[in-house]
């Protein structure tokens, strides 16, 4: 399976639609789904609607039956967008927190970091969702109610303004947990606060127990341009989700468990983005809490979140 | 076993029989619920995008109706309590009434939580062992705990009465009260649950109050009773089935108390918002003022409060509450005022500005209005219907045949 996307960029870009067109005329006959009969069920067969009916809550489910709701979704992905896509659920790593830190003196709101988000979390592209909202404040103040959502001058960094990246905090006390009356939102062991796309029943409490507004919703099917899709996947990140159910900011869980960086930090042409493991004494995260300015966003509201903001 | 299903079929006769105004009636109710059902088909087919909601306002019109009608199905107990405990015979003839609208009301708070849910299809996560149920961590759990125990109650102590009296056995007292009882503690709690559900929520200010659980028992207090004086006057005109007057003056002068209670309240909060005005405030003066030029509630809002001062002042001027034409106004009044004030003037500023100060307004769809027209629909039909077979019951109209082993027989019940 693929396991690129990232970097390989164009070139592999061209090998995927030389094997789109080719998918098209064997009509669905590649590899995993062989064995799928004529569209009914939206495109799945009995059985496979079945199973994705009856889908346990992921941390309840068996080995087997992970791997089978797996290859369920990669299945899914080939008749939804005719992409092979690589789906795992790379478990967490042991004495690891991770913690994010974004330098606000060098953040110049160009917001490479939220595209480079949409693209490698597979997010819809229609409904314009983006995990990181990038404000526009001005000087002076840090009132959300006086930031700019939707700036948009000719260049940025505008004189007088500055800029503040908000995005999932990851909280260690998460009030979208609590409120979940399904579990079907958790923290994992590193701390990364996941969704389980396939058990939320999308009665969108989470939504309004985020103080920091990350939480989005698939109003409709999220649309993908199958040429743009990132094939590698995790259950609990960037794997294309359903329509109906809530999603979020995952840290990259995809990229990070193996020891990648989050795509936004990847992206930042300023380095104002560190990304890290809070238990690792000798990691740079630890020596921006201990020796910078930090501050969190609504800390007194208590939720303990695990990205901080800091100034030279 | 027999005598259960010849019940249940009697009253399913007794629910179709009936004059031309009835059939119209229940015909234009059935007509209502199609048609929103045709429109929740379409809703299920392309998603909740049919819907005027967004990641900003991500709860509409459907959860504000749900937050009223929480109100009115606990409102029912302002029936129960004198009937039952403080044992008024006049108001015992009309409890199970009472009782039938909570049942109504609570299952159209369920609905309109159901037609809200982006996937139905998992509704079973919620259920205990098989899926998996957030208690008591979340709030909505809870929700979900309290209001259907709260419609079981509702349905089986009415049932087992008008069972009884069906029989011609007196319904025993010492069966029913301790369920009673009960039921008068889980209004309360039903409505403060839901208010739990609101103001749990520490990153929405306009929500996270502790003034939110009294006001939404002091407005459905009023709300309720206003509801059920106008339905009692209803039945008393097309049935044949008495409604004395005392009920309706003691419920006039419970919702003269509760609005009163309700209008301070609210005076409360405006003041504590706006003499220091702070950020907790943002989303309370969108709602009264409007904000950078958005103000898509404020005459919505301001209107509701109009409205229940007015019914306020008719209610507390006792010449005034006597006269049955202003009291049915004031009714009126206070029923659409506080629908107004604790639906979408609860539900929709809780998300404007949103945690990171957006502001993004809200307008409902047409698909919302006509789903939650439909569900309103469904819920009448249900008290209609319940109604008409409590009566037929209550007035000796539908009787089971004595059978010749039966013993007890007390037709007075």
């Amino acid at each position: 399976m693929s396991n690129d996307s990232q970097k390989a960029g164009d070139k592999f870009d061209q090998a995927r639609r030389g094997f789109l067109e080719k998918l098209g005329k064997a009509a669905a006959g590649a590899g995993a789904a062989s064995a799928l009969p004529a569209p009914a069920w939206g495109g799945a067969s009995f059985l496979e609607a079945f199973g994705d009916m009856f889908n346990k809550q992921y941390k309840k489910m068996t080995r087997k039956e992970i791997d089978a709701a797996l290859s369920r979704i990669r299945r899914r992905a080939l008749r939804q967008y005719g992409v092979e896509i690589d789906c795992d659920d790379t478990p967490p790593q042991e004495n690891v927190v991770f913690g994010y830190a974004i330098n606000i003196s060098t953040c110049q709101g160009y917001r490479d970091c939220v595209h480079a988000c949409v693209k490698e979390n597979n997010l819809g592209r229609d409904s314009q969702v983006e995990y990181i909202r990038v404000l526009e404040m001005d000087q002076g103040t840090r009132n959300l109610e006086e930031a700019d959502h939707y700036y948009d001058p000719d260049t940025v960094p505008v004189e007088g303004k500055y800029y503040l990246p908000v995005q999932c905090m990851q909280c260690d006390d998460p009030p979208c947990v609590k409120a979940c009356p399904v579990e079907a939102t958790w923290m994992e062991p590193d701390g990364i606060v996941v969704i389980d796309y396939d058990w939320c029943i999308g009665c969108r409490y989470c939504m309004a127990a985020c103080p920091y507004w990350a939480r989005h919703f698939n109003w409709s099917q999220p649309k993908l341009p199958p040429e743009e899709i990132n094939t590698k996947t995790h259950y609990l990140g960037n794997r294309p989700r359903p329509r109906g159910v809530v999603e979020k900011c995952h840290f990259c869980i995809q990229r990070t468990r193996e020891g990648g960086q989050p795509a936004c930090m990847e992206a930042c042409p300023t380095g104002a983005r560190v990304f890290g493991n809070l238990l690792d004494p000798d990691s740079e995260i630890r020596y921006i809490l201990e020796n910078k300015t930090v501050f969190r966003l609504k800390e007194d509201l208590g939720t303990e979140p695990k990205l901080w903001y800091y100034t030279d | 076993m027999q005598s259960l299903f010849r019940f249940l079929l009697d009253g399913a006769r007794e629910a179709l029989r009936g004059g031309s105004m009835y059939r119209l009636w229940c015909i234009g109710l059935l007509v209502v619920a199609a048609f929103g059902t045709l429109q929740y088909i379409e809703q299920l087919r392309h998603g909740l995008m049919v819907t005027g909601m967004s990641d900003q306002v991500s709860w509409g019109f459907y959860i504000a109706n749900f937050a009223f009608l929480v109100g009115i199905a606990a409102a029912a107990v302002l029936l129960v309590i004198p009937a039952y405990a403080f044992h008024r015979s006049d108001v015992k003839e009309v409890v199970l009434l009472g009782e039938g609208m909570a049942v109504a009301a609570v299952t159209m708070a369920i609905l309109f939580v159901i037609v809200d849910l982006g996937r139905p299809d998992r509704l079973w996560h919620m259920i205990p062992y098989i899926g998996r149920f957030n208690f008591p961590g979340s709030l909505l759990a809870w929700d979900v705990v309290v209001l259907n125990v709260y419609l079981l109650l509702n349905l089986c102590i009415p049932f087992y009465i008008l069972y009884s009296r069906y029989r011609g056995h007196a319904p025993s007292t010492r069966a029913y009260f301790p369920f009673v009882v009960l039921a008068m503690f889980w209004a309360i709690s039903i409505h403060a649950v839901t208010a739990f559900l609101f103001s749990a929520n520490s990153g929405r200010p306009f929500w996270h109050t502790s003034l939110l659980a009294p006001r939404f028992i002091a407005s459905a207090f009023a709300s309720g009773p206003a509801l059920i004086i106008l339905t009692l006057q209803v039945l008393r005109r097309v049935t044949a089935y008495p409604v004395k007057q005392s009920v309706i003056d003691m419920l006039a002068v419970i919702m003269m108390i509760a609005m009163q209670i309700n209008v301070f309240f609210v005076i409360a909060e405006l003041f504590t918002d706006f003499y220091n005005e702070g950020a907790h405030a943002a989303s309370i003066h969108y709602l009264f003022l409007g904000m950078h030029g958005f103000d898509a509630l404020r005459n919505w809002i301001w209107i509701a409060l109009l409205m229940n001062l007015v019914a306020m002042v008719i209610l507390t001027v006792n010449p005034w509450r006597r006269e049955m034409r202003l009291l049915n106004l004031a009714c009126v009044l206070g029923f659409v005022g506080i629908w107004i004030e604790k639906g979408m003037g609860l539900v929709i500023p809780g998300y404007i500005p949103t945690p990171l100060g957006e502001i993004f307004e809200y307008f409902p769809t047409g698909t919302e209005f006509a789903i939650a027209l439909a569900i309103w629909a469904i819920g009448l039909l249900m008290f209609t219907v319940m109604a008409k077979v409590a009566i037929a019951v209550e007035t000796g109209r539908m009787r089971a045949p004595p059978p010749s082993h039966d013993l007890a027989v007390n037709p007075e019940g």
